[in-house]
């Protein structure tokens, strides 16, 4: 446990160093208010608006884990909303729809696993063309329209109420914790992390990488059949042209954000989900302090580079090396001045 | 002298790599560094070429005191190394790499021919005629190992440093290196070789200066020196129990059942059809030239490649082998020849490294207790002796002969009935050489079988119960008994080659 607090512990006060900032500009940015059973205030609303990006970076952090990258998760949200709302539209009810969301995600899993580790293409060519050609296929789904639906049931997976708290968060906190857990209390995990690091030893080991490269890329298709599930149920409406559009981008910067190398090898989820929680409160934070909006992605840029920045540990070497040398400044040494 | 080294220190978290180590080079000498794997030979050289920088203590070149702080600097003072794996780029010609980085200009573009005409002056007088216009990477590595020398002394020219640099040539290939490492010595640089081959190091080098645990044990002239003492300095132990495996009981192994029958696996332009039966607690050694299908053998059998022809048995029935999975579910085990690309998981610690088959045969869904696995990792850390801090360490941070225990440890926690070792011994050092061989022995006594694949006929004989002998992707014979002989593997390589009998 300590190593798992260890491990996420830059990422914890990045997030809490973040919240102070934006507390500066917003004083009110903490504060929750308790009204009809809602829990409200800016918090409750990072919490919510990250569910698609903390839904995308769990599935992300297992397909980098292998050393592999999705670029297809922001379409694939495109895919799976729109089938949801078909489904809705042509009249097959709430649960049914979500399965068959579900179904297209896995499906889209399936194809982008089968080409990296079947057929061997790299994960980034592998899931461009599915990134790429996918917003076509929700197009035919969607017919070129804007596919609104009116099921209350389904709405509630995008702005319900469950205990006070939007149902989006317990749906990503929920997957995050099931993802975490199944890695770490079975041996997945660590199998996931040596196909990243070697994948002829493993193999040779004994180790079934194939099927588990296309496992992982099954569970990043998930994800995104889960995030565009709650992208959709949130605006009531499939939009094959822009649901999730550039979120893959956001999911991979939380990834990194949560430390993990884009090399493949150790892995935290946790590390992701919070990386998406400091983008998301990156995001609002902007817009609470009242900067123009022409300013925002120029901030968030910023604010991005600043995270990585510190969180480098090559910069920890330099930050080193520039103490000891203002140290040894400080203290002049008599072969310093004997020098010309 | 051309360097002195004083009192060098470099600690690392845990361990003190170099402690307090003098070492003094000559102009014109050929200097070898020994010591076992984790003895400070490494970390010493990047001391010297700057890839590291050291606590304390002073190098000195050519009276001056140097602190290179990276590989360039101590380049332009005059240090330069060639490591095992060439660092050149094979997909530029000869002319590029050695040229590269001062490329002769004209109007400001790289003039071709100016750069050929000045990668021939520069290879001239190492004997080599090649035609630097071709990529580096289509010439064998040996020639590529000499373009690094003499890239490394037009841009240095003081102190050569060789880092094993004969560990994958064949004997006329070193031969071609040594003339070249021996001019240079006449010229007056002073080179530092470092081997583990000590036949090498008696031929070339003119002293030696041995390391151990950190420490400088001794330097002295290789005339003075007799090859038993030398090994006590390496290892701090003498050598008879070193040697003592190559005692071993063939007849013995030779009445024992047969627990697998191998009949024409083969692959097409891979290896021809062959057959193999393995008894109990028998080694059978695989001997041959590089390329005459030694590996590919091991891998068919271990399913890394698909035999086309062929099948397995065992006394229940048909074994498949056709992936590695099914190999360890067959109870194979497969210790390749290159560890670090196929062999070990760097970033997974040593732990690690040693559950990874086990708990891939036992599936995900059933992961091995922590509790378990620290138990297995801490039996196999003792029993094979690595050498570690402890058991979280990332296996890549441990020197070449414990990793490789490590991977021996990794199958040996299986119990295989069948492992296959292909160069269990290849670049590591004398003490942990002796203790795989007695590792080899103590699990044949208990049962298991092994097939051993080594270049080295003396390693294999010693091993190895009966041999067999490839050739040109063929097996050819199989020397059983009192033919179990280095001459006889070497006559047997020799005559069973009709093409190469003619030509000699």
């Amino acid at each position: 446990m300590t190593r798992t607090l260890r491990r996420i512990l830059p990422q914890i006060l990045t997030l809490a160093v973040l919240v102070a900032l934006v507390s500066l500009f917003f004083p009110q940015f903490l504060s929750v208010d308790y009204q009809g059973g809602r829990l409200s205030g800016p918090v409750i609303d990072v919490l919510k608006r990250g569910a698609p990006v903390a839904l995308l970076a769990v599935g992300m952090t297992l397909v980098i884990a292998t050393r592999g990258i999705d670029l297809s998760v922001g379409t694939i949200m495109a895919i799976t909303g729109a089938t949801a709302a078909w489904a809705l539209a042509s009249g097959w009810g709430a649960a049914a729809a979500v399965l068959l969301a579900l179904m297209a995600g896995l499906a889209c899993g399936v194809w982008n696993g089968c080409l990296v580790a079947l057929i061997g293409i790299q994960p980034i060519v592998a899931t461009l063309i599915l990134m790429t050609s996918g917003r076509g296929i929700a197009q035919l789904i969607t017919e070129g329209r804007i596919l609104t639906f009116t099921d209350p049931g389904f709405a509630w997976l995008g702005s319900g109420i469950l205990l006070g708290l939007p149902v989006p968060v317990y749906i990503w906190v929920g997957t995050a914790i099931a993802v975490a857990l199944l890695m770490r209390r079975t041996a997945l995990g660590l199998l996931v992390e040596s196909i990243g690091i070697n994948r002829s030893a493993s193999a040779l080991a004994g180790i079934n990488a194939t099927v588990l490269l296309i496992a992982v890329y099954v569970a990043s298709g998930l994800c995104a059949a889960l995030a565009g599930i709650i992208a959709t149920a949130d605006i009531r409406g499939a939009d094959a042209n822009n649901a999730g559009l550039w979120l893959e981008l956001d999911a991979i910067l939380a990834v990194v954000i949560g430390g993990n190398s884009l090399l493949g090898g150790r892995f935290s989820v946790a590390a992701s989900v919070l990386g998406a929680m400091i983008i998301q409160t990156i995001d609002t934070g902007i817009l609470l302090a009242g900067f123009p909006s022409e300013y925002n992605l120029v901030i968030k840029a910023g604010l991005v580079l600043m995270v990585l920045l510190v969180q480098s540990p090559n910069l920890a070497g330099h930050w080193y090396a520039l103490r000891r040398h203002v140290r040894r400044r400080r203290e002049p040494a008599p072969s310093d001045r004997s020098a010309p | 002298m051309l360097l002195t080294i004083r009192s060098l220190s470099k600690s690392f978290p845990g361990t003190r790599a170099l402690d307090a180590v003098d070492f003094d080079l000559a102009a014109g000498e050929v200097h070898a560094l020994l010591g076992e794997n984790g003895a400070g030979k490494s970390t010493l050289i990047k001391c010297l070429t700057g890839a590291y920088s050291r606590d304390a203590g002073e190098i000195r070149l050519d009276g001056a005191p140097v602190s290179p702080a990276s590989t360039s600097e101590a380049q332009e003072l005059g240090i330069g190394t060639v490591y095992q794996e060439v660092n050149l780029l094979p997909n530029l010609t000869v002319a590029q790499n050695l040229t590269f980085g001062r490329e002769p200009r004209r109007f400001g573009l790289i003039d071709g021919r100016a750069q050929a005409d000045m990668a021939r002056e520069m290879l001239r007088g190492y004997g080599l005629d090649i035609d630097v216009t071709r990529d580096l990477g289509s010439y064998s590595v040996a020639v590529q190992q000499v373009v690094a020398i003499a890239r490394a002394v037009a841009l240095s020219g003081k102190v050569l440093i060789l880092d094993e640099p004969t560990a994958s040539l064949d004997a006329a290939e070193v031969r071609m290196l040594f003339d070249v490492v021996r001019d240079l010595r006449d010229r007056g640089l002073g080179i530092v070789f470092v081997s583990h081959f000590l036949d090498q190091v008696f031929e070339l080098c003119d002293r030696l200066t041995v390391l151990r645990n950190g420490q400088k044990i001794t330097t002295e002239r290789v005339a003075d020196l007799d090859r038993v003492k030398l090994i006590g300095h390496m290892l701090g132990r003498e050598l008879d129990d070193a040697i003592e495996t190559a005692e071993h009981s063939p007849a013995a192994a030779q009445e024992a059942p047969e627990i697998l029958r191998f009949e024409g696996i083969g692959r097409a332009g891979v290896v021809a059809p062959f057959d193999l039966s393995v008894r109990r607690g028998e080694v059978i050694g695989l001997a041959g030239l590089l390329g005459s299908g030694r590996t590919e053998s091991a891998e068919l059998l271990f399913g890394v490649r698909t035999a086309q022809t062929g099948t397995a048995r065992d006394a229940d029935g048909p074994v498949a082998h056709a992936t590695p999975r099914e190999a360890v579910r067959a109870g194979f085990g497969f210790a390749p020849e290159d560890r670090k690309t196929d062999g070990i998981v760097a970033d997974l610690s040593v732990r690690e490294n040693i559950i990874l088959a086990m708990q891939a045969r036992r599936g995900w869904t059933r992961p091995i207790p922590r509790a378990e696995q620290a138990r297995l990792a801490d039996e196999y850390i003792a029993k094979l002796d690595i050498r570690t801090s402890d058991a979280e360490k990332p296996i890549g941070e441990l020197s070449g002969g414990n990793q490789q225990k490590v991977v021996l440890a990794r199958w040996l926690a299986m119990n295989p009935r069948f492992l296959i070792l292909d160069e269990p011994t290849r670049g590591i050092d004398v003490g942990a050489h002796a203790e795989i061989l007695r590792l080899i022995r103590d699990m044949t006594d208990a049962g298991m079988s092994m097939l051993v694949i080594s270049s080295e006929f003396d390693e294999l004989v010693a091993a190895a119960d009966r041999i067999v002998v490839l050739r040109d992707r063929r097996h050819t014979r199989e020397l059983t008994g009192a033919e179990v002989a280095t001459d006889e593997i070497v006559r047997a390589i020799a005559a069973a080659d009709p093409r190469e009998a003619a030509a000699s």
